[in-house]
C-alpha cells in the first residue's frame, strides 16, 4: 500500500521516459490536453493508487479480453502491473479462502477509497442462486463491494443493460449493476466494450480522481456521445442511397452503406467507428459486417440483425411492423370495398330518394 | 325561409326538396386539412422508403447523388409543417366556428353518444336506412379524429425523439427523455413505424366515408373540405323546432366560442 504509480513503475524497471510516455498516453486516454501532461505526471508521482477489485459476475469474460488488448501496451502493462488490482478472478495469484482474504482485506484497508470494476449481471431470480462464489450470491457479494467503494464501473453490456443473459425471458432475473446499487455507477456498455473506451475511463478516473461526464444512461459522454453511424466511413453511401442489398452482391464488394441488412449503427451509441478495434485496425462495419447494436439496452431482443427492423413479438420470426402493417392495410382495402357493395345493396332505396328529390325541374 | 314551393320534406316520398347552404368549414380549417393530407402522404411515402430503401442506383459514385439524403430531408421537412399545422389547429379550435369547436371530438354530451350509436347503426352496419345528418363532423367520425389526434402526437414525439439524435435544435431535443422508455431507439423506431400503419388505415376509410357521404347524402361532403359549404335540407317549421329542441350542446360546457361575437357564426344563406 501507499505507492505511487512512478514509485512502483520505478520498483518494476520502467526508467522516466516511459513513465512520461505513460503519462501522455494516459491524458490523451482522459481526455486531456497536452498541457495537462505535466499535472497528470505529478498525479502519478504523489498520488497513491487506489485499490482496484475486478468482479465477474454473470459473464463470459470477454471486457477481460477486450481490455488486455489495449492499443498502448505500455499504459495497460502500467495499469495491469501497478493498479492494485487487488481481486479478480481471472487474473489474480490466490485463490479459495486466500483469494476471498484478499477481497475483504482490500475493502477493509481502503475504505471509501477502493475502485469496483464489475463484469456481468446480477441475477436476482430465485434468491439469486444463478450466480453464486464461495458460496456467496452475486447480489449479495455486490452489496459488501458496492458499500464502501470510491467509484464503481460497470464493465460491458452485462452490467450496464443485462446483455444477453436479460434477454426476453431472462430466466435468471439478470439486472444491470446500476439498478442494484443506489451510488452512481459508469456504464460502459458493449459486448464487449472497446479496450481503449476501458482504459480511457479508468485513466480518467485515475488521473482526475473523478467520474467522467456521464449522459442520462450513465455512459461517458466523451465515447458514447454520438452514434456508430455519425462517423461512419460508409455514410456517404447512405446519404446517396447506395445500399448492400445482399452479403454476396456487387455493392458489398463496393462498401457500400448496410443499412438495408440491418446495420444497427444508426441507432447504436459507441465510439466504434472512431476509436476503432485492435489498435484501430478495423471495426464490423469496416471488416464488411453491419453494426449490431450490442452497447445498446436489449440489442438481443431487436433481432434479426440482418433485418432493418427487428420482428414483431408473436408473429414470427421474420415478421416487422410492416407484414402487421400490410395485413391491416388490405383488410381496411377489403373492408371498405365489402362496405361500398353492401352500401348499393341495402341502401339502394335511399339512393333512389336523393334522386328523386330532383324532380323540381 | 322564403319558400313558394309547398311541402317539402318527406321521408319515403318524392317530389322537390329545399336545401340551404351551411358554412361549415372556414378558411383555416379548410387550409389544415389540405396541408395536413399532403404532409401525411409525404411523410408517408417517405418514412416508409426511409425503413425500406429502394434499389436506385444512379451514379457511380457516393458523391454525385444524395436521394436517400432527400428522402430523409423531406421527411423531416414535412414533419415540421405537419407538427405546426396541427398545432394551429389545435388553436383553431378554440377560436373557429362551432363545427371546428374542440367539444366535437369528445362525445361528452348524451346527445352526441347518441349519435354515435345512430351514425354505427345507419352508416355502418346498415340496420337503419335514415338517420339524422348533422351538418359537422358526426359524432362517430369525430370521435374517430380525437383519436387520429393522438396519433398525430404520438407520431410527433416519437419521430421527435428520433430525430433529436440528429439534432441539435431546441425542439426535438425536449423528447429526448422518451429514448430510453421505450427501449433505445430501436424502440422508439418500432412505434414509429408502426404508427405509420395507423395512418394508411386511416386514410384508406376516411376518403372512402367522404365518397360515402357524398354518394348517399348528396349534399357537398367532397366539395366542402374544398369551399366550406355543405347543405343541409330545409326543414318543415315543426320539424326544425323539434331538433332545435332537441340540439344540446353540452350543458358541461360552458364556454362555447362560436356564441362568441369576434368571429363569424355559421352563415345561413337563404336558396334563391
Ligand atoms: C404522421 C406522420 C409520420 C409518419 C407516417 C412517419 C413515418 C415514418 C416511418 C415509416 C419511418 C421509418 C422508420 C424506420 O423504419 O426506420 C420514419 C422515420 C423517421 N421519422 Fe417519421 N413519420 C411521421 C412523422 C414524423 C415526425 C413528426 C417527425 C419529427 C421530426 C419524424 C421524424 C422521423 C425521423 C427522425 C425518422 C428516422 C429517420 C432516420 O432513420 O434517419 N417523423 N417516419
Ligand atoms: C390524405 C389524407 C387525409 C387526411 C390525413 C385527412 C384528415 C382529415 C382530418 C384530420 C379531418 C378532421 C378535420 C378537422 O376538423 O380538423 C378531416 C375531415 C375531412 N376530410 Fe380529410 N383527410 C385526408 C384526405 C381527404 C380527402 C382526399 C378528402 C376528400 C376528397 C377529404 C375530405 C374530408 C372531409 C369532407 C372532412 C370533413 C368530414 C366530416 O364531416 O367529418 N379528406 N380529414
Ligand atoms: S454502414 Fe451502418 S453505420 Fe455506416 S452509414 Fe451505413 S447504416 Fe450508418
Amino acid at each position: 500500500m501507499g505507492q505511487s504509480i512512478w514509485e512502483s513503475m520505478q520498483q518494476k524497471g520502467y526508467g522516466r521516459r516511459e513513465f512520461l510516455q505513460l503519462c501522455t498516453a494516459a491524458a490523451a486516454a482522459a481526455g486531456l490536453d497536452k498541457s495537462a501532461v505535466g499535472q497528470v505526471a505529478h498525479v502519478f508521482e504523489k498520488k497513491e493508487k487506489p485499490a482496484v477489485v475486478w468482479m465477474h459476475f454473470q459473464e463470459c469474460t470477454c471486457c477481460s479480453e477486450s481490455f488486455i488488448r489495449a492499443s498502448h501496451p505500455i499504459v495497460l502493462d502500467a495499469l495491469l502491473d501497478v493498479l492494485d488490482l487487488n481481486y479478480s478472478e481471472t487474473l489474480m495469484a490466490p485463490s479459495g479462502f486466500q483469494a476471498e482474504k484478499s477481497l475483504s482485506d482490500t475493502i477493509k484497508n481502503n475504505k471509501g477509497k477502493y475502485i469496483v470494476l464489475v463484469e456481468g449481471a446480477v441475477p436476482t431470480k430465485d434468491g439469486g442462486v444463478y450466480c453464486m462464489i464461495g458460496g456467496k450470491t452475486a447480489e449479495s457479494i455486490l452489496q459488501t463491494v458496492a458499500a464502501d467503494a470510491a467509484a464503481i464501473v460497470a464493465w460491458g453490456s452485462c452490467a450496464s443493460n443485462g446483455c444477453v443473459q436479460a434477454a426476453k425471458p431472462n430466466p435468471t432475473g439478470a439486472t444491470p449493476i446500476s439498478k442494484l446499487v443506489n451510488k452512481p455507477v459508469i456504464n460502459v456498455p458493449g459486448c464487449p466494450p472497446i479496450a481503449d473506451v476501458m482504459m480511457g475511463v479508468i485513466t480518467h478516473l485515475l488521473v482526475l480522481g473523478q467520474v467522467p461526464e456521464l449522459d442520462s444512461l450513465g455512459r461517458p459522454k466523451e465515447f458514447y456521445g454520438r452514434r456508430v453511424h455519425d462517423t461512419c466511413y460508409r455514410r456517404a453511401n447512405y446519404d446517396a442511397g447506395l445500399f448492400v442489398e445482399s452479403w454476396d452482391d456487387e455493392n458489398a464488394r463496393k462498401g457500400y452503406c448496410l443499412y438495408k441488412m440491418g446495420c444497427r449503427g444508426p441507432v447504436t451509441y459507441n465510439a466504434c467507428s472512431v476509436v476503432r478495434w485492435n489498435e484501430g485496425t478495423s471495426y464490423p462495419i469496416q471488416s464488411g459486417h453491419g453494426c449490431i447494436g450490442c452497447s445498446e439496452a436489449g440489442f438481443w431482443d431487436n433481432g434479426p440483425f440482418y433485418q432493418h427492423l427487428g420482428s414483431f413479438p408473436g408473429f414470427g420470426i421474420e415478421s416487422t411492423a410492416d407484414t402487421i402493417g400490410t395485413v391491416v392495410g388490405v383488410a381496411t382495402l377489403a373492408g371498405v370495398a365489402a362496405h361500398a357493395v353492401v352500401t348499393n345493396i341495402r341502401k339502394h332505396r335511399v339512393i333512389a330518394e336523393v334522386h328523386t328529390e330532383d324532380m323540381k325541374e | 325561409m322564403s319558400t313558394g314551393t309547398q311541402n317539402v320534406f318527406q321521408a319515403n316520398g318524392s317530389g322537390p326538396v329545399e336545401y340551404r347552404r351551411v358554412y361549415v368549414w372556414e378558411l383555416p380549417v379548410r387550409f389544415y386539412h389540405w396541408i395536413n393530407a399532403v404532409a401525411l402522404v409525404l411523410l408517408i411515402v417517405t418514412g416508409y422508403l426511409i425503413g425500406a430503401p429502394i434499389r436506385a442506383f444512379y451514379a457511380a459514385e457516393a458523391y454525385q447523388q444524395y436521394w436517400f439524403g432527400w428522402v430523409r430531408f423531406i421527411h423531416f421537412a414535412s414533419a415540421f409543417v405537419y407538427v405546426f399545422n396541427f398545432a394551429a389547429r389545435i388553436y383553431w379550435g378554440f377560436v373557429g366556428n362551432k363545427y371546428a369547436a374542440w367539444n366535437n371530438f369528445f362525445p361528452i354530451t348524451p346527445k352526441q353518444r347518441q349519435e354515435i350509436v345512430d351514425v354505427v347503426k345507419v352508416d355502418v352496419l346498415q340496420v337503419k336506412m335514415h338517420g339524422e345528418i348533422s351538418t359537422g363532423h358526426n359524432s362517430l367520425a369525430a370521435f374517430v379524429y380525437f383519436f387520429t389526434f393522438l396519433a398525430f402526437v404520438a407520431q410527433s414525439i416519437t419521430g421527435f425523439a428520433l430525430y433529436s439524435s440528429m439534432s441539435n435544435s431546441f425542439l426535438p431535443r425536449m423528447f429526448t427523455w422518451i429514448v430510453p422508455l421505450m427501449g433505445g431507439e430501436m424502440g422508439v423506431r418500432h412505434w414509429h413505424h408502426l404508427l405509420m400503419w395507423f395512418f394508411v388505415a386511416f386514410i384508406i376509410v376516411h376518403i372512402y366515408l367522404s365518397f360515402y357521404h357524398d354518394y348517399i347524402e348528396g349534399r357537398g361532403t367532397i366539395s366542402s373540405m374544398v369551399g366550406g359549404w355543405k347543405f343541409d335540407r330545409v326543414k318543415s317549421a315543426a320539424e326544425a323546432a323539434e331538433t332545435e329542441a332537441k340540439r344540446n350542446w353540452g350543458p358541461g360546457i360552458k364556454w362555447r366560442p362560436a356564441v362568441k361575437g369576434h368571429h363569424k357564426k355559421p352563415t345561413f344563406r337563404e336558396p334563391m
